[in-house]
């Protein structure tokens, strides 16, 4: 039986002794996708930042990739809520999305031209490209993360950790993430993904509805019933 | 002319050695600058420059080398703002104004224990340029060799973090140690620079060229290169502008980095309003289209 590429088994989540949400199973093979829908505060972005190793779990068995979560960093890529990247950063597009190979080539190793190829593809692929050469601090907020969801495909990873990865971006943008995980799934990556938006959650695999625990997991049509979202946000979706 | 601008450096022989002392902070402080602007750590890099006080006073009592005890005091401040922070669960903004100022005043009580170190405060404070010696220069090479050599083997993750900490720490860079060694740069700075520009000053040399380099720069080396140029530019005005006109030099180097900063800030200003106009004419280009 292959390894499971996210394994969470009777998972708590919080910081020091605060438990944010409690008793997580769940658990995904090659190419799934999982997407965490929640208001603010309901713990997605923790349960990711657990999964990356940012935070360890207060209790219970979770395994990325078969190790413990920061274990393989290499085959982890994570993007965060709101990436800092100060208004002073004089960087330009392709020095933050070159970033993403860090992890790869250590303190050490010296860049490559396929690392550099594996730049100019994902510049490319999120449309950065045509401001590649732009300071960051020069962009708009979707062009930002349009850059850092850039930075994260350069990994080359084999599990994606996405917060809220359409925040800011146009409907284009939009788009532009939905057939970026479709296509990082088609060569067998596993996404887990945090988002506010319900039409995110379509060709998810698995969908999770946190409120501090979690009060729905399954299928999309499963984990979207009308009583779990009333319970979660107070209102169901038109149908 | 050149009388003016080029004489003093060559028939003074005390100003010679002063501008590569400056020539050698300007650098230092030019490469960890660069860091402390981009991860914002102007208050942790003063409380380090106010803290070095009382090592360096306890150290000229002891008639040891003043370098340990600025060595001590820093490292005093940085164990302190880590413990303060982590164990008493406070800011660390506050952890570092409390060991500020807590090491400033234990500085000036020593200092007030004896004559002697009274009248060194001064220097201690504010540097003096035109009393450096020659084997001043040394510990500043070194100094300065170390200083570049943990910038560049820590580029990736200083530059991780100064985007994000959480990029840094799962691409497998501890973000502590990288802080820590961060930190330990600053004051290895710091250390290195107090006998030229002082302990207060130098806080000037750190942040004034690298901020005015990060509006202009696209790459950190080139902030880097900008930095260097601007504070070698600020030693060699100010060593001569003290020369003429008896300044405090040490005080005219700094005030010419703010200066500079002020200039880049106006250029900057009127380079963005340009550029804006710039990228609205296409717009009313179009506007007039329309009607």
């Amino acid at each position: 039986m292959p390894t499971k590429t996210v394994l969470a088994e009777n998972v708590s989540i919080g910081f020091g002794r605060h438990t944010v949400v409690a008793e997580i199973d769940f658990s995904t093979d090659s190419g799934a996708l999982v997407v965490l829908i929640g208001t603010n505060g309901s713990g997605k972005s923790t349960l990711l930042k657990t999964l990356a190793g940012m935070i360890k779990p207060l209790s219970g068995n979770a395994l990325v990739l078969g190790a413990k979560p920061g274990t393989r960093v290499k085959n982890v890529g994570y993007l965060p809520q709101h990436p800092v990247s100060s208004h002073t950063l004089p960087l330009c597009v392709r020095d933050v999305v070159r970033m993403g190979r860090f992890a790869d080539l250590g303190l050490f190793n010296r860049e490559t031209t396929k690392d550099r190829e594996l730049v100019e593809i994902a510049l490319e692929k999120t449309g950065a490209a045509e401001f590649a050469n732009k300071p960051l601090r020069d962009l708009s907020s979707g062009q930002q993360q349009r850059a850092h969801l850039a930075q994260v495909l350069t990994r080359q990873a084999e599990v994606l950790l996405l917060d809220e990865p359409t925040a800011g971006l146009d409907i284009n943008g939009r788009k532009l993430v939905a057939d970026l995980i479709a296509s990082e799934r088609a060569r067998g990556v596993t996404v887990v993904m945090a988002t506010h938006e319900l039409q995110d959650a379509e060709n998810a695999d698995t969908v999770m509805l946190l409120a501090q625990r979690v009060v729905s997991i399954g299928a999309p049509e499963v984990a979207l019933r009308d009583e779990f979202l009333r319970e979660c946000f107070g209102f169901t979706q038109p149908h | 002319m050149l009388d003016f601008f080029v004489r003093p450096f060559i028939d003074d022989q005390q100003l010679r050695l002063a501008f590569i002392a400056s020539v050698l902070v300007a650098i230092t402080c030019a490469v960890a600058g660069t860091f402390v602007v981009l991860r914002g750590l102007a208050f942790i890099g003063d409380a380090l420059s106010h803290g070095v006080l009382p090592g360096i006073a306890t150290a000229m009592l002891l008639s040891i080398s003043p370098i340990v005890g600025a060595a001590v005091g820093a490292a005093v401040i940085m164990g302190g703002v880590g413990l303060v922070s982590r164990r008493y669960k406070v800011s660390a903004d506050t952890a570092i104004g409390l060991m500020f100022v807590a090491m400033l005043s234990l500085g000036v009580i020593i200092t007030s224990r004896s004559t002697n170190l009274e009248e060194d405060l001064d220097h201690i404070l504010f540097g003096d340029s035109l009393a450096v010696h020659s084997t001043d220069l040394v510990w500043q090479i070194i100094a300065l060799l170390l200083v570049c050599l943990i910038g560049f083997i820590a580029r990736r993750p200083f530059l991780m973090m100064s985007v994000d900490d959480g990029l840094a720490q799962t691409s497998g860079f501890s973000v502590s140690l990288f802080h820590n060694l961060l930190l330990a740069m600053i004051g290895l700075t710091v250390i290195s620079s107090f006998q030229t520009v002082g302990t207060l000053l130098v806080m000037g040399m750190l942040v004034a060229p690298a901020a005015s380099a990060v509006m202009f720069a696209r790459r950190i080396s080139s902030m880097m290169l900008i930095a260097s140029l601007i504070g070698i530019v600020a030693s060699y005005l100010g060593l001569l502008i003290s020369h003429h006109f008896n300044f405090a030099a040490s005080a005219t180097i700094v005030l010419i980095t703010v200066l500079i900063f002020a200039i880049c800030a106006v250029r900057f200003d009127l380079m963005k309003r340009r550029n804006l106009k710039i990228d609205e004419l296409p717009h009313q280009h179009e506007h007039n289209h329309a009607h």
